[in-house]
């Protein structure tokens, strides 16, 4: 079970307490029923899927209740960073992704979450 | 490769066993062949089999960056079914279960098909009517399903109970009577032993890292960790790892993929006779010959590769059994493990040409594809020889996610299957 740093409740918190909400950072397009349908195929069904980085949505279900975001290593399972929704996707450094991976010198994921969280706000 | 037979049996049995020799060759790769496939799972396998047997095509390299059948076809609890809703998840599920009834005898290797029932529980009012819909949808379709009230589902398997006052109750239950399990590693190993005996080479250790195209974007070959290899076509078969590899070749996936798990029980004397599915509770059970409960739970909420999953996902399988079945409460497990698997937002599975000329996909079965295993591999086999697919999967392209043709069992399920 993952540790997650909520970053609106301050809190790492098990895992049971957030639903994940697939990926994050797809805006929603403008004027729906105009779009195209590879536009449409583009935004409700292609995923990056990514085997590393991830980003992605979480909701704080039995907790606050709050949508956020976070960047975890989809191989590790180990989160970069947890972030609040509206925020900008941010920029990691090569150190924070290696010690991510497997095998990096982590820092318990979620404490270096926890740290991380609060500076990127 | 020798023929397995009775006359062999007692040959070897005279002497010591010795004479078997190796299943399937390890070949260096070549630097060119007619198809390679990416992935030895066991339909990346049986893809090559029937490129061979039925299309006479034998210059063909299967490469996997592990072992073959290392992948979700050795990690899968077995489960061969066909009662789906939709008329092409019949089709292509039930061309599937008509192979596996011929197959050991196809392959000449004792896969250890075993049609033994598979019964699928109801446990509230919506269940039911789930149920007795696919019931009626299957029987359309030739496809054989039955309807069980509580006292014929316990008639059937004896350990379950049936109480009004468990925690989820069993109202009723649908049974597959065709359905059952097979033995995973002996898939792989039977496909790739005839495969092997076609000509086809079997290259392991061998990881995929790029799809090289030519100047009017068809394939040319894939790089691996083994060098460069020519090919004009190319099948991806990864399940799990399909969007990585699509990837290469710059096209993005309707999938994501998720860490899905499996446990065994210490062995025990034969208490267990058929396969019970619970969807609603996430629990799926049966016992191999070797006397292991084998017991499947659910998926992880969030995309991974990390090949485990959350021990709360198994615990919650676990109290599920027990209330089910009471006399596994003391029963211990031995062993966890987790697969990827590759999820389609419509829980069909893609087996298709792609926008990319002699780029080929076969993905997308999510947990619930080795009982399609034959028939998968056998209609690829087709799509790629023919360059157009076969009847049985041409509704299963990758562009119904555009044209909103989708196959879509996921809300004929609501669930893992
Ligand atoms: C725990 C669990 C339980 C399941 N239970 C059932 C069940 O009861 N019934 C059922 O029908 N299905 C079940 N499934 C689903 C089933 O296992 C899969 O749908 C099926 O095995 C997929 O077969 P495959 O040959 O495509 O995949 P795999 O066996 O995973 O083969 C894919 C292969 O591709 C290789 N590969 C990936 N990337 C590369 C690369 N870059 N280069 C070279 N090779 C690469 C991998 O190493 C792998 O060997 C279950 C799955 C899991 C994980
Ligand atoms: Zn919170």
């Amino acid at each position: 079970m993952l540790l997650i740093h909520c970053p609106y409740c301050e809190e790492a918190r098990p895992e049971l307490e957030f639903r994940h909400a697939g990926e994050a950072h797809i805006a929603r397009p403008a004027g729906i029923a105009e779009i195209s349908d590879e536009a449409f195929e583009a935004y409700f069904f292609i995923r990056d899927n990514t085997k590393g980085i991830v980003f992605e949505r979480w909701r704080h279900i039995h907790g606050c209740g709050r949508f956020f975001n976070a960047a975890r290593h989809s191989v590790s399972d180990r989160f970069v960073v947890t972030y609040r929704a509206g925020e900008p996707k941010p920029e990691l450094s090569g150190e924070q992704v290696a010690a991510a991976a497997p095998g990096g010198k982590a820092t318990p994921a979620n404490a270096a979450a926890g740290v991380n969280g609060k500076a990127a706000r | 490769m020798r023929r397995f037979s009775g006359f062999a049996l007692a040959r070897e049995a005279m002497r010591e066993h010795k004479g078997w020799g190796r299943q399937w060759e390890s070949p260096e790769p070549r630097s060119q062949y007619d198809v390679v496939i990416v992935g030895a799972g066991g339909h990346g396998l049986a893809t090559a089999y029937y490129l061979a047997a039925e299309h006479g095509i034998t210059n063909v390299a299967v490469l996997d960056k592990g072992w073959l059948g290392g992948g979700n076809t050795g990690r899968n609890t077995t489960i061969i079914r066909s009662n789906y809703l939709y008329d092409e998840s019949a089709a292509i599920y039930d061309h599937a279960v008509r192979l596996w009834e011929g197959l050991s005898q196809a392959l000449n290797y004792n896969v250890m098909f075993s049609q033994r029932g598979v019964m699928m529980l109801a446990h509230n009012v919506h269940d039911v009517q789930v149920l007795k819909r696919h019931v009626h949808a299957n029987r359309l379709n030739g496809v054989d399903n039955e309807w069980l009230d509580p006292a014929a589902a316990r008639a059937f398997c004896p350990p379950l109970n049936i109480s009004k006052a468990a925690r989820y109750p069993v109202v009723g239950a649908a049974l597959q009577r065709r359905g059952g399990v097979a033995r995973h590693d002996a898939v792989a190993w039977g496909y790739a032993r005839a495969a092997s005996a076609r000509g086809v080479h079997i290259i392991q250790n061998c990881e995929v890292t790029g799809i090289h195209r030519g100047p009017d974007g068809a394939v040319t070959g894939v790089e691996t960790t083994r060098g460069a290899i020519r090919a004009r076509k190319v099948g991806v078969v990864a399940a799990g790892h399909s969007s990585v590899v699509m990837a290469m070749a710059g096209l993005r996936m309707p999938l994501e993929s998720f860490p899905l798990q499996a446990l065994v029980s210490e062995p025990v004397k034969p208490c267990f006779p058929c396969v019970v599915m619970s969807n609603t509770v996430h629990a799926y059970i049966s016992q191999s010959d070797k006397g292991e409960l084998v017991i499947g739970a659910g998926t992880d909420q969030y995309t991974s590769y990390s090949q485990t999953g959350g021990l709360h996902i198994i615990s919650h399988t676990l109290d599920a059994i027990c209330e089910m079945f009471p006399m596994f409460t003391r029963m211990k497990m031995l062993r966890s493990w987790g697969g990827i698997v590759d999820v389609t937002p419509d829980r069909s599975p893609i087996l298709a040409k792609t926008p990319v000329k002699g780029l080929y996909v076969n993905c997308g079965w999510g947990t619930g594809g080795f009982k399609a295993t034959p028939g998968s591999g056998h209609v690829f086999a087709h799509t790629i020889a023919r360059d157009d697919p076969h009847p049985i999967n041409a509704p299963f392209t990758l562009e119904r996610f555009r044209t909103g043709r989708l196959i879509d069992e996921a809300a004929a399920a609501a669930v893992a299957h």
